[in-house]
C-alpha cells in the first residue's frame, strides 16, 4: 500500500482536506438514529482491509502533516507533554508497542531492527532514522514515550493503575477535545470524568472502570466517541480557548457545511506488559458536513441523532450556540427513509 | 479469550513436595514480557476433565525465552496440582494465558514489605527482580515449615542480599507481624502471599495498627475465564448447544451458526441481554451490567461471561 501524503494545515488557514478514499474510511459513529452515552467498548481486533481497525494504529494521508502540526503546538506549549516518574518502564513499554506494531503493519514507511538490546528505527515518512539501547533514555533524543508520541498520529495517555482505580500519570496532548492533560496528569477514572454529564446515573463509568481494570496483555479494546469542532483544528485545548473557540460565532446558515466537522475519537486502550500500565490512544478524524453528506445515509443518520440529542451533551460538547444551524442545514437531506442499523456509508 | 501454546523445557523437584516447571513457546518463539507478581492460568486436560490453575511466574519478567512456575502437590485435592506432578512431563504441550497482574507492586510505596508463606514465595521472586531493577527499598520475610523443605532459599539469598528474613517453624521461629508492621515510614506498602491463616493475620494487623487499605495487598488470581460445560436451548432456533468448559455461552453459540449480538465481549456493556425462557434457577452471573435485583430474577443473562450450574436454560434467541 501506497499512501499520498497530504500537505495540509490544521490551523491559520485550515487547508486540511480529505480525499474520497478518506471521506469513505471515515469512522462514522452513528449505527442508530439515537445517540446516548454508553459502555461502547469492543475489542481492538483486526478490521476490515482499508479500514480504520485494519491496523493497530491506523496510519493515513494526514500522518505527515498530523506530525508536524503536533511539533508546532508542542514547541508553543512543552507542557503539552508530561510524565511522572513513575512512568518510566510504561514510556518503553509503550515505544515497543508502538514501534513493533507500526514496523509490522507498515514495512513501506517504518523499519525495526533490534540487536539485541540496541534498536534501529527507521520512520521514512518523517525521514528519522536514530539507534539506541531499549532500556537506557540517554540514548534517544527525547523520552521514549514524546519520542514515539510525536510520531505518531492522536494522542495517548499513559495510566498507572493502583488503589483500584486507574491515574493518568503520563501524556502528549495536542489534538484533544477541550480538556487539558497539566489539569488532568496524576488524577484519577473518577476525577477526570467529573466534568462529564449523565454518565453517574447511566452507570455507565463505573461498567467501563471495571472492565478496564481487567484489561489484558495482548487483547486491546477499542471505542468511538464524537463531538463537533468548528473548522478542521486539531488542537482545541482549553490553555488555546481564546484561539478557537470564538469561530464558532461564524457558523451560519451558509457557512455550517464548510466550517462545521464532525470529530471522531478512536480511543484505543492497550495493557501494558512490564510496567502493567495501560495506554490510552486518541485518535482524532475530522470531517466537514459537507463531506459526510456524500454518503446519504450518513447525512440522514447525522441529522435524526443530533435532532434529538439530550440538551446536557450539546452543552457539554460545546455545542450550543451554532448546533441550530447544523439541524437545519442537514434537514434538507433527511427525507424519512428508514435506516437500517449500522454505521456504514452505504 | 487468546492463549499461548507452550511446551514444557524442564521439570526440577525443588523440595519433596514442590516441583518447577520451565514453559517454552511451543514454536521457540518469545513469551511475552510481564510485571512482577503476573500470574498465568495452565490448562490441563487430563482425560475427560479439564483443570485450570493459576500459578504465579516467578521468573525474571525480563526473560522472553521462558516462563517458570512452581507447584506444589496438594494431596488432599484431586485437581490440578496432583496432574502437574505425575502427569506432566518434559516436551509435553500445555494451553496458557497471558500473564495477568493481580499482585502488582505500587510505583509509589516508599517501601515494600514482602511476607511470604510457604509456595506462597512464587509471585515474590518475579517482584524482587522488579524492585532491584528500579532501586527501591524492600525486606523480604520469608515463613516455613523447615530449612529442608523450603524452597528456593540460597537462590533468594543470592538476590536479595541482605534483604531476606528467614522464619523456620521446625525452630521455633515465627515473624513477629505487630513488630513489624508497627516500625514501617510512612508510605510503605505491604504484600502478603501464603497459607491463608497467615494472609488473613497479616491483613487484620495491619488494619489495626492503621495502614491504608490501598497499602495492604494480598495475592490474588483471576477467576478461572469459563467454567463447567453445560447444555443450553435456544427456543427461537430451535436448538440445544453444549457450551464446553473452555468456551463462553456466547461462543459457543456463534459456534453453533446462531447469530448474536455483542460487544464488549465482557459483560458491562449490555449488548449480548438475552432472555431466560426457562431456568432452574442455576444461573451464575459473572457480569457488571445487570443489577443486583435482575440477577435475582433470572429473566435475563449476558451470555459473554455467565453460566449455568442447572440442568435446564431455555433462552429466547
Ligand atoms: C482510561 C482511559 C480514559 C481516559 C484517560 C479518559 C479521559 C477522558 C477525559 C479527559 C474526558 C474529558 C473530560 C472533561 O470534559 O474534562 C473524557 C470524557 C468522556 N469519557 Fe473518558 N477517558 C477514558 C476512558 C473512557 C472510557 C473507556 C469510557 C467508556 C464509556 C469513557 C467515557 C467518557 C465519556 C462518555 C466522556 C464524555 C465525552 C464527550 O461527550 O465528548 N472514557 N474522558
Ligand atoms: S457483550 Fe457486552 S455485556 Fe456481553
Amino acid at each position: 500500500m501506497q499512501l499520498n501524503f497530504n500537505d495540509e494545515s490544521f490551523r491559520d488557514d485550515y487547508s486540511y482536506k480529505n480525499s474520497p478514499g478518506a471521506i469513505k474510511r471515515f469512522p462514522f459513529p452513528f449505527a442508530e438514529d439515537h445517540y446516548m452515552y454508553s459502555v461502547n467498548i469492543e475489542p481492538h481486533t483486526k478490521g476490515a482491509q482499508g479500514s480504520v481497525y485494519e491496523f493497530t494504529f491506523d496510519v493515513d494521508e494526514h500522518y505527515v502533516s498530523e506530525c508536524l502540526d503536533k511539533i508546532i503546538t508542542l514547541e508553543q506549549d512543552p507542557g503539552r507533554y508530561s510524565a511522572l516518574p513513575h512512568m518510566m518502564d510504561a514510556q518503553w513499554d509503550f515505544l515497543e508497542l508502538a514501534m513493533t506494531s507500526m514496523a509490522n503493519d507498515y514495512p513501506e514507511y517504518f523499519t525495526l531492527t533490534k540487536n539485541g538490546n540496541v534498536w534501529t528505527w527507521e520512520n521514512r515518512p518523517l525521514d528519522i532514522m536514530d539507534t539506541f539501547t531499549f532500556g537506557d533514555a540517554s540514548t534517544l533524543p527525547s523520552e521514549p514515550f514524546e519520542y514515539m508520541g510525536r510520531q505518531m498520529q492522536g494522542d495517548f495517555v499513559l495510566l498507572d493503575q493502583r488503589d483500584g482505580t486507574l491515574y493518568s500519570d503520563a501524556g502528549i496532548v495536542t489534538s484533544q477535545a477541550d480538556w487539558s492533560l497539566a489539569f488532568n496528569t496524576g488524577m484519577s477514572w473518577q476525577e477526570w470524568h467529573g466534568p462529564v454529564p449523565k454518565v453517574t446515573e447511566l452507570g455507565v463509568l463505573d461498567r467501563a472502570l471495571k472492565y478496564l481494570l481487567n484489561l489484558q496483555v495482548g487483547n486491546p479494546v477499542r471505542r468511538l466517541n464524537w463531538t463537533m469542532t468548528v473548522n478542521p483544528r486539531l488542537d482545541t485545548s482549553p490553555e488555546n480557548y481564546p484561539l478557537w473557540a470564538i469561530d464558532r460565532n461564524k457558523v451560519n446558515n451558509e457557512t455550517v457545511g464548510e466550517l462545521v466537522n464532525l470529530r471522531v475519537e478512536l480511543q484505543s486502550l492497550f495493557r501494558l506488559p512490564r510496567s502493567n500500565a495501560i495506554v490510552f490512544g486518541v485518535r482524532c478524524y475530522l470531517m466537514s458536513l459537507k463531506d459526510i453528506t456524500t454518503y446519504p445515509r450518513w447525512a440522514k443518520r447525522l441529522h435524526r441523532v443530533q435532532k434529538d440529542l439530550h440538551p446536557d451533551l450539546i452543552e457539554y460538547k460545546g455545542m450550543t450556540s451554532y448546533h441550530r444551524y447544523v439541524i437545519d442545514w442537514l434537514a434538507q437531506f433527511d427525507d424519512g427513509e428508514v435506516l437500517e442499523y449500522g454505521s456504514h456509508p452505504e | 479469550m487468546s492463549t499461548i501454546n507452550v511446551k514444557v523445557a524442564a521439570i526440577e523437584a525443588v523440595t519433596p513436595l514442590i516441583k518447577h516447571f520451565t514453559l517454552v513457546h511451543e514454536d521457540g518463539s518469545e513469551l511475552p514480557s510481564f510485571s512482577g507478581g503476573s500470574h498465568i492460568v495452565v490448562t490441563m486436560d487430563a482425560e475427560g476433565r479439564t483443570y485450570r490453575n493459576p500459578y504465579s511466574l516467578m521468573g525474571s519478567p525480563t526473560d522472553t525465552q521462558a516462563y517458570h512456575i512452581s507447584v506444589r502437590r496438594q494431596e488432599s485435592s484431586r485437581g490440578g496440582s496432583l496432574f502437574m506432578h505425575e502427569h506432566v512431563h518434559v516436551g509435553m504441550r500445555l494451553k496458557i494465558t497471558h500473564p495477568v497482574n493481580l499482585f502488582s507492586l505500587s510505583k509509589l510505596a516508599h517501601k515494600h514489605i514482602l511476607i511470604a508463606g510457604g509456595i506462597g514465595i512464587t509471585p515474590f521472586m518475579s517482584q524482587i527482580e522488579d524492585l532491584k531493577r528500579v532501586g527501591a527499598d524492600y525486606e523480604l520475610h520469608y515463613a516455613f515449615r523447615a530449612y529442608e523443605q523450603a524452597a528456593f532459599v540460597n537462590e533468594l539469598e543470592e538476590m536479595c542480599e541482605g534483604h531476606l528474613h528467614c522464619y523456620a517453624d521446625s525452630q521455633g521461629e515465627r515473624i513477629d507481624l505487630n513488630a513489624l508492621l508497627s516500625q514501617q515510614p510512612l508510605g510503605s506498602h505491604v504484600y502478603v502471599c501464603g497459607p491463608s491463616p497467615m494472609v488473613v493475620a497479616v491483613l487484620e494487623t495491619a488494619r489495626n495498627l492503621g495502614w491504608p487499605e490501598n497499602n495492604i495487598h494480598n495475592e490474588e488470581f483471576s477467576s478461572p475465564p469459563v467454567g463447567e460445560p453445560f447444555k443450553v436451548q435456544l427456543a427461537k432456533s430451535d436448538i440445544e448447544i453444549q457450551v464446553p468448559a473452555e468456551m463462553s455461552m456466547l461462543e459457543a453459540i456463534e459456534a453453533a451458526g446462531v447469530k448474536a449480538d455483542s460487544l464488549c465481549r465482557g459483560g458491562v456493556c449490555g449488548r449480548c441481554e438475552l432472555t431466560v425462557l426457562e431456568t432452574d434457577g442455576g444461573i451464575e452471573h459473572h457480569d457488571h451490567y445487570l443489577s443486583d435485583s435482575e440477577k435475582v430474577s433470572c429473566r435475563s443473562i449476558m451470555p459473554c461471561v455467565s453460566r449455568t450450574k442447572g440442568k435446564r436454560l431455555v433462552l429466547d434467541l
